[in-house]
């Protein structure tokens, strides 16, 4: 009897060793092929990316030059400087800056005090206000265009930047549930704690919440910056002199009058894409974290 | 004692909650006032204007249901108009969302390289919009574009010519747009994250395989999220404007094939200033919208998963 039992666990170790070597090779199967998969498709990911660089370094010839030249040669970076001539580049840069910052400064102010109001005092009516502004994500931005265009156009601000900065001043309910999300992940005691020594909530909200969640409100400066740089329906609306233009929209003019320089339209969409992309290696965790936080807790 | 300081206690608590109400309204304000002067009075004028004709210049006039009449009726632009809207967003989304949901599964294993991977899928997302459709225009050019190249490559076929052909030229802002899935292919990833090992470990021992465990555990467990992004992709699709006026050049060409619903209504209001009509367009997308997500929502049930609830 003691010897089968004894048998018996050896075969079922055997068994269990067996198992975990075939599970140790089929994992390593399974790697290979997901790399199999996940290398060529990060390729063609960013082939895009290579050749709006390489056009933007070749000559006109070998722009339209067949076979396909894939390594520029020589490199023709007069293209850069070309370009920022043909259309005011700096000017352009900064008009987008100046309302790209402005409308950071805006968002961050109005939309940090609204979620401390919807996130961190309790009161009447913070729920149905937070329903509310989750519903407006679902209207259209097209519903209210016209009627904001004549209210603006009523207001003497079409043709200024005004209608580009103004709005973000009042909250938008996308960075208010964002931030809101992580007001509430604040510990209660540390704001109840505030109340019993009798401090107000405007010294709440300055001294305890908002040192807390300055990752949070870089997150929603962040996505404000981005959303102004590539705006384009906005400028196109509002603005009517081109010395007022920013990148996006003096981008898309350059490329109606020349359509075929596709090199110098290819070294200003770098000039356009590369500040972004800049940013976003310098923020990347703050970056990825900010989107799936939104992109989640749906 | 107790009894005395009991109605002091409440009086206190009276006025803290007072206070709180009081100072809950201040901090909202930003956002009150601009729901009320950014989004609730521009929503009541739209009403209004969309039964007038309103051209700016003159004042509104009523003209009843007229605008609605004229775009079911007589309107050819608004018809392509939706149909190319709709025929975008019926390929689109779910390409993006199952081309998303595996590049996801695959990064999801404990895998070398996974963070390298996330950024180089994601960095496309950060292309403003003008330099993605002026880039994709000279990618998808016809006779020295990259794509035709490498498809005479590989096939020595002639490829198609992309947004200068009719038939060819969503198709080509549909690819153009799943380069752009980053965006939720991180959400996924971390979604997938999210999702405990233990239940993996308990299918693991009922000898389920790989495709049981992704259609069983994984896929119910986020399903949630499936449905969050299914949502906004669905909405985001249907108002697509930037990319296809760009490459149409603001007018639609070829053939009114990029002439999206956006664009049509943006060319109402800002080129021929009938914002009246602009207006109906409007509260018909918002019609499409809103059925398209309350079909999503009503067939949710039957495929989206709450953990705990």
């Amino acid at each position: 009897m003691e010897l089968t039992a004894n048998s018996s666990a050896e075969a079922r170790a055997d068994y269990i060793l067996k198992q975990e070597r075939r599970g140790k090779i089929k994992r390593l199967l399974r790697t290979v092929f997901s790399h199999l998969l996940l290398l060529p498709l990060a390729f063609l990911f960013i082939l895009p990316f290579y050749w709006m660089i390489s056009t933007s370094l070749k000559s006109d010839r070998q722009v339209f030059a067949w076979p396909l030249v894939w390594f520029p040669n020589p490199l023709v970076w007069q293209n850069y400087p070309d370009s920022i001539a043909f259309f005011p580049f700096w000017l352009y840069l900064r008009n987008t800056v100046f309302i790209a910052g402005t409308s950071v400064v805006g968002a961050v102010l109005s939309n940090s005090l609204v979620a401390y109001s919807l996130g961190c005092i309790r009161w009447k009516g913070r729920d149905i206000l937070f329903l509310i502004a989750v519903a407006t994500m679902m209207i259209p931005y097209q519903v209210v265009m016209v009627p904001l265009f004549i209210t603006f156009s009523n207001l003497g601000w079409v043709g200024t930047w005004l209608p580009l900065i103004v709005p973000s001043f009042f909250g938008g309910a996308f960075f208010i549930f964002l931030l809101r999300q992580f007001f509430r992940t604040i510990p209660n005691d540390l704001i109840d704690a505030g109340k019993i020594d009798g401090a107000a909530h405007p010294r709440i909200f300055a001294q305890i919440v908002l040192p807390l969640a300055r990752p949070a409100l870089f997150t929603v400066g962040l996505f404000q910056f981005l959303n102004s740089w590539g705006d384009f329906t906005g400028p196109l609306i509002y603005l009517s002199d081109s010395k007022m233009y920013t990148i996006s929209l003096g981008l898309q003019y350059f490329r109606l009058q020349h359509d075929t320089m596709w090199q110098k339209l290819m070294a200003a969409s770098v000039m356009l894409t590369l500040p972004i992309i800049i940013l976003f290696f310098f923020t990347q965790r703050t970056f990825i974290q900010g989107i799936t936080m939104t992109g989640l807790k749906g | 004692m107790a009894v005395t300081s009991a109605p002091k206690k409440r009086v206190r608590m009276k006025k803290l909650e007072r206070d709180d109400f009081m100072w809950g309204v201040i901090f909202a304000s930003p956002w009150i006032l601009g729901f009320l002067l950014l989004t609730g009075w521009p929503i009541v004028s739209s009403i209004y204007y969309s039964f007038t004709q309103y051209s700016v210049l003159s004042a509104p006039q009523w003209i009843g249901l007229g605008n609605f009449r004229e775009m079911f009726t007589a309107d050819d632009v608004f018809r392509r108009a939706l149909g190319n809207s709709a025929y975008f967003a019926v390929f689109f989304v779910p390409l993006s969302i199952v081309s998303s949901i595996a590049i996801a599964l695959l990064l999801n294993q404990k895998i070398r390289g996974q963070t390298i991977y996330r950024t180089i899928y994601f960095l496309p997302v950060l292309v403003p919009d003008v330099a993605l459709s002026i880039l994709w225009l000279w990618m998808l050019n016809p006779q020295v574009g990259l794509v035709n190249t490498i498809i005479w490559e590989l096939f020595h076929v002639q490829g198609p010519g992309w947004v200068a052909d009719p038939n060819w030229s969503k198709p080509a802002v549909i690819l153009m747009s799943l380069w752009t899935i980053g965006r939720s292919i991180v959400i996924y990833l971390a979604s997938l994250q999210d999702v405990p090992q233990d239940l993996y470990d308990a299918g693991a021992v009922d000898g389920t395989n790989w495709w049981q465990r992704i259609r069983h555990v994984t896929l119910p467990m986020i399903s949630s999220v499936i449905f969050f992004n299914l949502i906004t992709t669905m909405i985001g699709a249907l108002q697509m404007f930037t990319v296809p006026y760009i490459m149409s050049q603001g007018d639609g060409r070829p053939a009114q094939s990029l002439m999206f619903y956006a664009m049509a209504l943006y060319r109402n209001a800002f080129v021929y200033f009938k914002m009246g009509y602009a207006c109906a367009m409007a509260w018909i997308l918002f019609i499409i919208v809103m059925a398209a997500t309350l079909l999503t929502l009503r067939s949710s049930n039957r495929w989206v998963y709450y953990a705990g609830g």
